[in-house]
C-alpha cells in the first residue's frame, strides 16, 4: 500500500513539522519569512511563518514564539531533534521577506521584510545551519510548499507562476 | 494606568461596550465613505452593517477570502494622534469595474496602467478621507492619512502589513470591517469592496478616552 501524503498548513506566526510523505505549506507570505529546516536523511522538515525579527520586540510576555525569527528557529530545531533529526544535518531553505508597499516615510515597520530576512540569516549563521536555497525580497507575495522526500521548495507568486528551489 | 502594563491580554480588555464603540466608528466612517462614493460614481452605494470581531491572525485572512486569494488593495497608514492601518480590498475584476466607472473608459488594471493606478489612488483618498473625517469629528483626535499605495497580490501578503504593529502585543486582532456594494446588483455588474481598519495598539486608549469610555468598563 502506498501511503498518500497530507498537506500540513502553517498559519501566520505559527510553526509545525512533518515527516515524508506529508508536505508542509504556508500561504500568503508578504513581509513575513517562511523558513524550512530539514533533515534529508530522516526525511523530516519543520516550517515557521515568521512575522518579526526578534522576540525582544515583544511588548508583552506569553505571545506565540513562532512569530519571531530567533525563537521560531530555536523551537523548530528542538521539535525536529525531538522527532529524531540530527542537528548537524539540518539545512535551511527560505522564502519571503518582500517589501509589499513603497513608502516615502521610511518607518521601521515598512522595512520589516528585509529586517526579517537579515534576522533569519543571522540566527542560522550563529547556529551553523547552511542555507541551501532562498527566494527573498522583491515586492510580491508568496505561497510555499516543502516536500521532505525530495527537499524541493515550491514557490507560487501572483502573475509569476511557480518555481522550485 | 499605563496601557501596556495592564496584566490582561490585549484583546481580553475589550468588552461589549468597547466593541460597540468601535462598531459605531465603523458605522459612521463607512456611512460617509458610501455617500462620497455614490457622488463620485453617480450610483447608489450601500454600506453594510459593520462587523467588529476579535479574531486570530489566520481568521483575519479568512475574513478577506483566505491568505492565498488574489486581490487588489489600497493601503494607507493613518498618522497623528491615533495611528493605524487601513485597507480597501476588492477582487481584481471589481477593481477594474471601479476604474471603468471612475474614468468612463475600459482601461483595466493589467499590471497597473498609470490611469488605473491614479484612479484607484483617488478612490482610496476619497474613502479614507471620508472615513477619517468621521473618525476625527467623532473623537476630536487629529489623524491624517498617507498617500495611498496600490497593490495586486495575495490577501495574506497584504493584510499582514496591518498586523505588524499589533503582533508585538497580541496574537489576535480587532478587525473593524465594513463592506460597500452598489444597490443594483446585476449579474457580474455589482460593485463590492471591503474596508479594514486596524488601529495601532497604542491608539485604542486614545480613541476610548476621547469618547469618555474607560477601558475597564
Amino acid at each position: 500500500m502506498i501511503k498518500e501524503g497530507q498537506i500540513v498548513r502553517i498559519g501566520i506566526g505559527d510553526m509545525g513539522i512533518v515527516h515524508s510523505p506529508d508536505l508542509i505549506r504556508t500561504s500568503g507570505l508578504g513581509s513575513c519569512v517562511g523558513i524550512v529546516l530539514y533533515d534529508e536523511v530522516k526525511k523530516l522538515a519543520g516550517m515557521a511563518h515568521i512575522m518579526l525579527p526578534e522576540s525582544s520586540l515583544a511588548k508583552k510576555q506569553g505571545l506565540k514564539r513562532a512569530k519571531y525569527a530567533d525563537t521560531a528557529i530555536e523551537d523548530l530545531m528542538a521539535a525536529l531533534k525531538g522527532a529524531g533529526a540530527s542537528s548537524y544535518r539540518l539545512k535551511a531553505k527560505l522564502a519571503g521577506g518582500a517589501q509589499m508597499f513603497q513608502f516615502t516615510s521610511s518607518s521601521d515597520m515598512m522595512r520589516i521584510g528585509p529586517r526579517n530576512v537579515e534576522a533569519v540569516k543571522g540566527n542560522l549563521q550563529s547556529l551553523h545551519i547552511p542555507i541551501l536555497a532562498e527566494d527573498v525580497g522583491g515586492g510580491c507575495g508568496r505561497t510555499i510548499e516543502f516536500n521532505p522526500e525530495t527537499t524541493d521548495l515550491h514557490i507560487r507568486k501572483v502573475n509569476q507562476g511557480e518555481s522550485v528551489i | 494606568m499605563s496601557f501596556m502594563s495592564n496584566s490582561k491580554n490585549f484583546t481580553e480588555r475589550f468588552g461589549p461596550i468597547q466593541l460597540d464603540v468601535l462598531k459605531e466608528i465603523g458605522n459612521i466612517g463607512s456611512g460617509h465613505a458610501a455617500t462620497s462614493l455614490s457622488k463620485l460614481l453617480h450610483k447608489k452605494i450601500e454600506m453594510h452593517v459593520p462587523g467588529v470581531e476579535v479574531v486570530d491572525f489566520d481568521q483575519v485572512m479568512d475574513l478577506a477570502g483566505g491568505a492565498d486569494k488574489e486581490v487588489v488593495s489600497i493601503f494607507q497608514r493613518m498618522e497623528g494622534e491615533a495611528p493605524g492601518t487601513m485597507f480597501f480590498i476588492m477582487a481584481p475584476f471589481q477593481a477594474r469595474h471601479f476604474v471603468e466607472l471612475m474614468t468612463n473608459a475600459s482601461v483595466g488594471f493589467d499590471g497597473g496602467s498609470e490611469m488605473a493606478l491614479s484612479a484607484l489612488q483617488e478612490l482610496g483618498n476619497i474613502l479614507s478621507g471620508a472615513y477619517l473625517t468621521a473618525l476625527c469629528d467623532f473623537t476630536e483626535l487629529d489623524i491624517q492619512s498617507t498617500v495611498p499605495s496600490i497593490s495586486q497580490d495575495m490577501v495574506g501578503a497584504i493584510l499582514s502589513m496591518g498586523l505588524i504593529e499589533l503582533s508585538q502585543v497580541s496574537d489576535a486582532a480587532i478587525v473593524i470591517k465594513t463592506s460597500l456594494t452598489d444597490g443594483e446588483g446585476g449579474e457580474g455588474e455589482f460593485l463590492e469592496g471591503h474596508f479594514f481598519l486596524f488601529p495601532d495598539p497604542s491608539s485604542y486608549q486614545k480613541i476610548f478616552s476621547s469618547l469618555g469610555v474607560r477601558e475597564d468598563d
